[in-house]
């Protein structure tokens, strides 16, 4: 599988590394590859190097180290005007003094187009973000969810391969953005684009993305499918940053097989699935979605570890019920479940026991 | 309907407009001063300026009876004025002298036609030894209470006397003005012969004098038969001018109270008994100096245009500590006095300066000749530029910063070449920068005075230094005010020309 992906690879980063003051290194050992017609998001922290990369493949920056490679050839001595890629970027970057037709149809001039084929292509494009009647205005005119379409429409009108958007939503309302990234999505795979996608956002992330690499202190921590990485988080930095998270903390009992016991510092004992773990009387940190916990004995199995908690708030959320508890020592655990006629609302003060299967509950690096 | 009340029962509409009144007149009196001060360092001086460009009530009020009896006189008939004019300007004449207008008049008059000046003088010293003494003995033989200053107190302050003698009344009035402004009592000074020389005058054309006081009625009835004085044969006596036609044409020509004059002679024209005439050549320097102002302008603002967009574009784009080092060094020569500036062009670029002796030690020039680059227009265009570059680059770095570098970026990543990205994106936003900085370049160059002064030579000076000279040399305001009018007018429509071409909403100065 890895080899065939590899094979097909469109882009490339191998081995790559970026410093900007010879000290520190800002991208550390980058290895990816994307098919084509992929739409992979960075995410991560402020600060991680994702617009780094971003740079780097765009030819805005040189990687210090390693090699980057564009279908199949590498690119490190390609100025970024002959890359061909398109990029949106996150003010936009339109030109001010000239109308939004004008700034369509720049790509098209620099690649000497006639003028017939610049205006077919450029109306094409107008139409295919629904602007086709803001043409002859300038940027200030529009609005944000206007000018980021028309931002869309400039990088995609030369028909790149490879487009690149860096946090191209992030000065949108909710709202807007959520319709965006659906229109975005739906003309990225319509049109087969590559697409580099960069956000802190993660739901953004999740919802867009055929893959997600999760960035973290200059080196990529996982990269997979969004469902992937929401439920089987290979090290506790993915488990936290994506989505709402437990982390208990404690050192391994036993290992057998898929399943472990880990001893938390509370003294207590739970269940766990060893995933990123050292070996036995190692430190680790276990890590439970909140939708995952259970508190009725009948959806537990009947030998499954249990721990004893006791409620210190309840939420009610219209669909689900979100209950914090206090459980080993600490208060912040989060328990949510769905509003059915079969659960039960629980009140602040009540003891209760908690369990999970074994499979939710992922022991990590500590 | 019914009114709106605040809630102490007046009606809203007033209460509200007297809280806007007073919020008004608090802001007014917050802004008081800087208005004040404006009008008074600019609004009035300019004013007075645009004023003294046209006025021309000198003439008029030095010599008011022979200016409106030179109305009906035919300039070009040929003929000198009637000896009346010359009795007219004996009075004027000596009522000036007295006062001491005579010689300002004759500066203002020596602008026009030179050498009026001298007339005016010489004879102002002369006017008081004219024979017109005659007049007074025959009058205070007739009766001696004419050496009285009373009695002609006693007959100007009669209406009827006063209508008789027009002439005289008005001269009495002239003469006891100007002794009450002097702190002196008219009833207690001699009557002194211009006046006799006006009561003749007067007298010498009234038919039977039948109403006022006796003294007067008989004096009506002799004078007819007195012995008079041939005051044109006197003036002409004293400068032989008088005599000529072209003095009284001069007159004549600049008598009304505004005059176009000034600003004839600050485009090289004059008026003349036909109309409007073109200076002779060999006095035509105006608008030589105008074109060579606005041209050498141009030429500056040019070079600083490019000489400053580049340093402008580095401080706008080099990391910061290293920006605000470069902005240092262009703000250094505002540290520096502007006429150290100066003369240290002068110790550059003189012949035995720094840059020759550099050229020649290299070789590329023999001592024998070195350049001429000082006291010419290249000195002052080098200078000026030097001195004048940080006002384009200020405005320039100001644009520019706002200028984020991911349009660049946006356009590469497009495809455009360096250049394409440069010229087609960068460029067209940073035009309100060299706008701006033209402008203020521009305008600054058009009226600098001190640069071109030092290192202009004759060749390289501006109409400036010619306003300048107008003002503290010639002492010809007039002209001065006109000169700078014209600057003031060409500023306004270089501006308006601006603002159709490219809008002056598209100027930023920061
Ligand atoms: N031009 C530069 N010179 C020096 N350091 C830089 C430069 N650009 C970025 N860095 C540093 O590199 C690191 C990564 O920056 P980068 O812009 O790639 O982060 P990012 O993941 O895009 O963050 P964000 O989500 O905030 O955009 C940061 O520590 C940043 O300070
Ligand atoms: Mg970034």
């Amino acid at each position: 599988m890895a080899d065939t992906s590899n094979a097909a690879a469109f882009v490339e980063f191998e081995r790559v590394q970026k410093s900007y003051d010879g000290e520190t290194l800002v991208v550390k050992d980058l290895n990816l590859s994307m098919p084509k017609g992929e739409f992979l998001t960075m995410l991560g922290p402020s600060g991680s190097g994702k617009t780094t990369c971003l740079m780097m493949l765009a030819g805005f920056e040189t990687a210090t180290h390693g090699e980057i490679k564009l279908d199949g050839k590498p690119i490190n001595n390609i100025p970024p005007h002959k890359r061909g890629i398109g990029m949106v970027f996150q003010n936009y970057a339109l030109f001010p003094h000239m109308t939004v037709a004008e700034n369509l149809a720049f790509p098209l001039e620099v690649r000497k187009l006639s003028k017939s084929e610049r205006e077919a292509k450029v109306k094409r494009a107008l139409d295919m973000v629904q602007m086709g009647e803001f043409g002859g205005r300038r940027p200030a005119q529009l609005s944000g969810g206007q000018q980021q379409r028309i931002a869309l429409a400039r990088a995609l009108v030369f028909e790149p391969e490879l487009v690149l958007m860096d946090e191209p939503l992030g000065a949108l309302d909710k709202q807007l953005r959520e319709h965006m990234q659906f229109e975005i999505t739906n003309l990225a795979h319509d049109l087969g684009i590559t697409t580099v996608y960069v956000t802190h956002d993660q739901t953004e992330a999740l919802t867009m993305s055929d893959r997600v690499a999760v960035f973290d202190d200059g080196r990529i921590q996982q990269l997979a499918p969004p469902d992937t990485l929401y439920e089987e988080p290979e090290n506790s930095f993915v488990a936290q940053f994506i989505g709402e998270n437990n982390t208990l903390e404690g050192r391994i009992e036993e290992v057998q097989g898929e399943l472990c016991t880990v001893k938390l510092d509370s003294g207590d004992i739970i269940d766990a699935r060893p995933v990123n773990i050292a070996g036995p009387g190692t430190k680790t940190r276990v890590s439970i979605r909140p939708e995952r916990v259970e508190f009725m004995p009948e959806r537990l199995s009947p030998d499954a570890h249990l721990l004893d908690a006791v409620v210190e708030e309840f939420i009610y959320m219209g669909d689900t019920f979100r209950t914090r508890l206090r459980v080993a020592g600490r208060n912040d655990f989060v328990m949510k479940y769905r509003n059915a006629p079969d659960q039960r609302r629980l009140k602040k003060g009540e003891e209760i026991r908690i369990g999970w299967l074994p499979e939710d509950c992922r022991a990590l690096d500590a | 309907m019914e009114q709106m009340q605040a809630a102490d029962g007046t009606p809203l509409k007033r209460s509200l407009k007297r809280a806007l009144r007073r919020q008004k007149l608090r802001a007014l009196a917050l802004v008081a001063p800087l208005l004040i001060f404006v009008l008074i360092t600019f609004v009035i001086p300019i004013g007075n300026m645009l004023f003294r460009s046209v006025e021309n009530q000198i003439v008029e009020n030095t010599l008011p009876e022979t200016i409106s009896a030179l109305k009906d006189w035919d300039a070009q008939g040929g003929e000198l004025p009637s000896d009346d004019m010359f009795t007219l300007l004996y009075i004027d004449l000596w009522l000036a002298q007295e006062q001491k207008l005579h010689t300002r008049l004759g500066s203002r008059l020596n602008y026009e036609v030179s050498g009026v000046s001298s007339v005016f003088r010489k004879t102002g010293r002369r006017v008081g030894r004219f024979d017109t003494d005659i007049y007074t003995e025959q009058f205070t033989e007739l009766d001696p209470a004419w050496e009285d200053p009373t009695t002609w107190v006693a007959l100007f302050e009669d209406d009827a006397a006063a209508d008789a003698l027009q002439l005289t009344a008005r001269t009495w009035d002239r003469w006891s003005d100007y002794l009450v402004s002097e702190d002196e009592d008219p009833a207690a000074e001699d009557i002194q012969d211009f006046l006799f020389t006006a009561l003749h005058f007067d007298l010498s054309r009234a038919e039977g004098l039948t109403e006022g006081p006796p003294i007067l009625q008989s004096a009506a009835e002799v004078a007819g038969s007195f012995k008079t004085v041939n005051l044109k044969e006197a003036f002409a006596d004293a400068d032989n001018d008088w005599a000529d036609l072209e003095l009284w044409q001069t007159l004549k020509l600049y008598s009304p109270t505004y005059t176009p004059g000034y600003f004839l002679n600050s485009i090289d024209m004059q008026k003349s008994l036909d109309g409007i005439e073109m200076q002779p050549a060999n006095e035509q320097i105006y608008i030589t100096l105008f074109g060579r102002t606005l041209w050498m302008s141009l030429v500056i603002m040019g070079c600083c245009i490019l000489l400053g967009y580049p340093i402008a574009w580095l401080l706008a784009n080099l990391p910061a500590r290293k920006a605000n080092l470069l902005l240092i060094l262009v703000l250094l020569p505002f540290w520096t006095s502007l006429l150290v500036r100066t003369s240290a062009w002068k110790v550059m670029l003189q012949q035995q300066g720094v840059i020759n002796d550099v050229l020649v030690w290299i070789g590329l020039v023999s001592n024998g000749d070195r350049l001429v680059m000082i006291n010419n227009q290249f000195g002052t265009i080098v200078a000026m530029t030097h001195i004048l570059l940080p006002f384009m680059i200020l405005p320039m770095y100001s644009v520019m910063q706002t200028i984020p570098p991911s349009y660049l970026r946006a356009a590469k990543s497009l495809g455009a070449t360096n250049w394409t990205a440069f010229w087609r994106v960068y460029f067209p936003q940073s035009v309100p920068g060299i706008g701006a900085g033209s402008i203020l370049v521009f305008i600054l160059a058009i009226g600098y005075y001190i640069t071109p002064e030092i290192v202009g030579g004759t060749q390289g000076v501006f109409i400036s230094n010619r306003i300048a000279y107008h003002i503290s040399s010639s002492l010809n305001w007039g002209l001065a005010a006109a000169l700078g009018t014209i600057l003031l007018v060409i500023v306004l429509m270089l501006y308006w020309a601006y603002d159709k071409i490219v809008g002056i909403d598209n100027v930023k100065l920061g």
